[in-house]
């Protein structure tokens, strides 16, 4: 019998095109995603080497990091200008790099836009089984359908594009399993901070992880998406979830995945990539659902996460010397005192978008909170919704009637607030309540202090001026 | 790519851990459209404060900067290794780092050592005033001091740096092999061809409310 093999080591064998002497491969790339902030250099140098796109059929380009999320047209539905001239060339020169190199590029005006990690999965782009890479981490999300994905660099994206291929070593492969059932207002970012919160900020690093457990089985695509989107912050480049019928349900019939026989066959062979009984992973951890409670961070690292009900750590409490020093400077940065209960912080901003939280069912769980209340004065609110059909969808179901009347901002899709190249910033000094998935130093603003939270976490701020327990207003409407 | 084989000079006696590459290089500096010239932003936040390590003149122009654990994590953004490149540091001596930017390090002829952390204390003390080698022939770290550290790298890379490869020139030539992969994955796995375009298309998710 052959040797029981995960997930991981299935899709990876299935794409080594050569295994040389030490062990590399040289393996082949299903799926590439191109945005506008990674992609120039690597163009241009294709061009100065007079090289050609290898795939532009398995190449899909679209904008998102720059894009302002005001309106984009004005009541006349003339487009409007790109108000800062850098984003602006970097923009065109996507628009420009595609078309040159004959490259599917989606349009910032058109409503298939979006965040690329939205657009990938929506689109039926992103596949189990396949390989799928993008110039951005965060291209671990895809993960939660089964397809091995990452984030490479410039060089990497130039070096695909050229030759369809990455020149890599195999992972070592992780088990993170979570069992038991999640309890009242915990949502999948919830989980997905614990476990970086357990496993700490370099815990997946040289590793690639996948997510098992009764949780994660019971979870939708949206809420696996935002779970694998993060892998990345616990150092894993990829995270994996294997697919079964709610993947195959989610992507049935959408526009980019296979139809017919070639549907079937797929089919097929998706359902035979799950990890097999018997295989070993090289680390394993475990999480009882239980455990899990409504979570934030508190410091500048993700792996900074306490429960709302939690208060801000002593940095003596931390066994490592360098980590008592990195916490001292993180409460130092976000202006906090040790000891001081989360639910006491105050807020002046909350964000409610990004690749980790943008889907319809983020902007639901927010809008189910925010209904019937108001943005507490002094609180700046934004809602960016991860692609122009997600947006749609939003506003067919009144969402967007919802956040407005309650006081947020209802925005354009892009990144938006998650890492602040758009005019979309946190001022210095000011706090944000914020669904992305980074809280490091100046990450959406210079100065600016973030708190990762859930969607309805981040809408329970909003509302109330403060970092607050979620499960409190949700008690309201029991 | 210009060729590695030793890195010998002064050391930023850093040692912080988790640096994330937005500190490396913020995100307003992305928006270029060339790889150089990145320098003048690299650790911004940093060098915002008085007395910062980068703007100390005992360290100015040092090739080689020594830092903590999980150096390089998040963002995949290449733009931090061009600035480090773009301020003349051509080695990084960390106990760990993330492994895009690792990668992205290689590409751009700069070394990621990785040593351990008393090693990384000595050097951290050691670097105050002295210099440090990374030798690429010996695969050490040696100080004036008579330290000698050994550290591991990938062959393929280590090859790559010391001779200034150019790795796609290199996969190119491959490309019989990538040809035929290509040729077995139509027949066997013929749904991974995109068949058709993005279109629009209702988003509802997987539960209403």
């Amino acid at each position: 019998m052959a040797t029981p093999q995960t997930l991981y080591e299935k899709i990876w064998a299935a794409h080594v095109v050569e295994r040389r002497d030490d062990g590399t491969c040289l393996i082949y790339i299903d799926r590439h995603l191109v945005h506008e902030v990674t992609s120039p250099q690597a163009f241009e140098g294709l061009r100065v080497a007079g090289r050609k796109v290898r795939r532009p059929d398995l190449t899909l380009a679209v904008p998102d990091h720059n894009l302002p999320t005001t309106a984009r047209k004005d009541a006349a539905g003339r487009v409007l200008p790109i108000a800062d001239p850098e984003s602006a060339q970097q923009l065109d020169a996507l628009r420009r790099n595609t078309s040159e190199f004959g490259i599917d590029y989606i349009d910032a005006m058109a409503i298939e836009q979006g965040i690329v990690h939205v657009v990938g999965p929506e689109q039926g782009f992103t596949l189990p089984g396949t390989t799928l890479v993008c110039g951005d981490s965060h291209t671990s999300a895809h993960g939660a359908l089964g397809a091995l994905a990452f984030g490479i660099g410039t060089s990497e994206v130039e070096h695909v594009l050229a030759t369809q291929t990455l020149l890599l070593s195999q992972a070592k492969t992780m088990e993170v399993r979570v069992d038991g059932e999640l309890g009242f207002g915990v949502s999948p970012k919830d989980v997905i901070l614990a476990i970086i919160g357990k496993i700490g900020a370099a815990g997946g690093t040289g590793h690639v992880i996948e997510f098992t457990g009764s949780v994660i089985r019971n979870m939708s695509i949206e809420g696996r998406l935002t779970i694998a989107n993060m892998s990345i912050e616990a150092g894993a480049r990829a995270g994996l979830i294997a697919p079964d019928d709610t993947t195959f349900a989610y992507l049935k019939g959408r526009p980019m995945a296979p139809t017919g026989k070639n549907w079937d066959k797929a089919v097929t062979w998706w359902r035979s990539l799950g990890t097999d009984p018997g295989a070993r992973y090289d680390k394993s951890v475990t999480l009882d659902a239980a455990d899990i409670a409504p979570g934030l961070t508190w410091g500048t690292s993700p792996e900074d996460v306490v429960p709302i009900t939690g208060f801000v750590p002593e940095p003596s409490s931390f066994a490592d010397p360098a980590k008592q020093a990195a916490a001292q400077k993180s409460l130092d940065y976000m202006g906090l005192t040790a000891g001081t209960a989360m639910r006491d912080v105050p807020i002046q901003h909350v964000f409610i978008g990004s690749c980790t939280n943008s889907r319809i069912e983020d902007l639901r769980a927010a809008a189910a909170i925010a209904d019937g209340r108001h943005v507490a004065t002094g609180v700046r609110a934004l809602v960016v919704p991860g692609s122009g059909l997600v947006k749609r969808q939003a506003e067919a179901e009144g969402l967007d009637r919802i956040f407005i009347t309650a006081g947020f901002e209802w925005r354009e899709p892009g990144c938006s607030m998650c890492l602040a190249m758009n005019p979309d910033k946190v001022p210095a000094g000011e706090r944000c309540a914020s669904t992305s998935n980074r809280n490091f130093v100046g990450r959406q603003g210079p100065g600016a202090r973030t708190h990762l939270v859930s969607p309805a976490m981040a809408a329970a701020a909003a509302v109330t001026g403060k970092l607050s327990d979620v499960r409190e207003l949700m008690g309201e409407r029991a | 790519m210009t060729p590695v084989t030793t890195v010998s000079g002064r050391a930023y006696p850093w040692g912080a851990k988790n640096i994330d590459t937005d500190v490396i290089i913020p995100a307003h500096w992305l928006k270029t459209i060339t790889r150089t010239g990145l320098g003048r932003g690299a650790f911004e936040t940093v060098r915002a404060q008085p007395g910062n390590i980068f703007d100390d003149s005992r360290y100015a122009g040092s090739p080689i900067l020594i830092a903590g654990d999980n150096f390089g994590c998040g963002s995949s953004r290449e733009h931090a290794a061009w600035a480090l490149a773009d301020m003349g540091i051509t080695a990084v001596i960390a106990p760990s780092f993330s492994d895009i930017f690792s990668g992205n390090a290689f590409k751009n002829g700069i070394v990621p050592v990785v040593l351990p952390q008393e090693a990384i204390d000595r050097l951290l003390e050691v670097a105050q005033d002295q210099i440090v080698t990374v030798d690429l022939e010996t695969m050490t770290v040696t100080t004036p001091f008579q330290d000698r550290f050994t550290f591991e790298l990938d062959a393929f890379r280590r090859q790559c740096l010391m001779e200034g490869l150019d790795e796609v020139g290199l996969t190119l030539a491959r490309d019989t092999q990538i040809s035929k992969f290509e040729e077995a994955v139509a027949s066997n796995r013929p749904w991974t061809t995109v068949e058709s375009g993005y279109a629009s298309i209702g988003v509802e998710g997987s539960r209403r409310t």
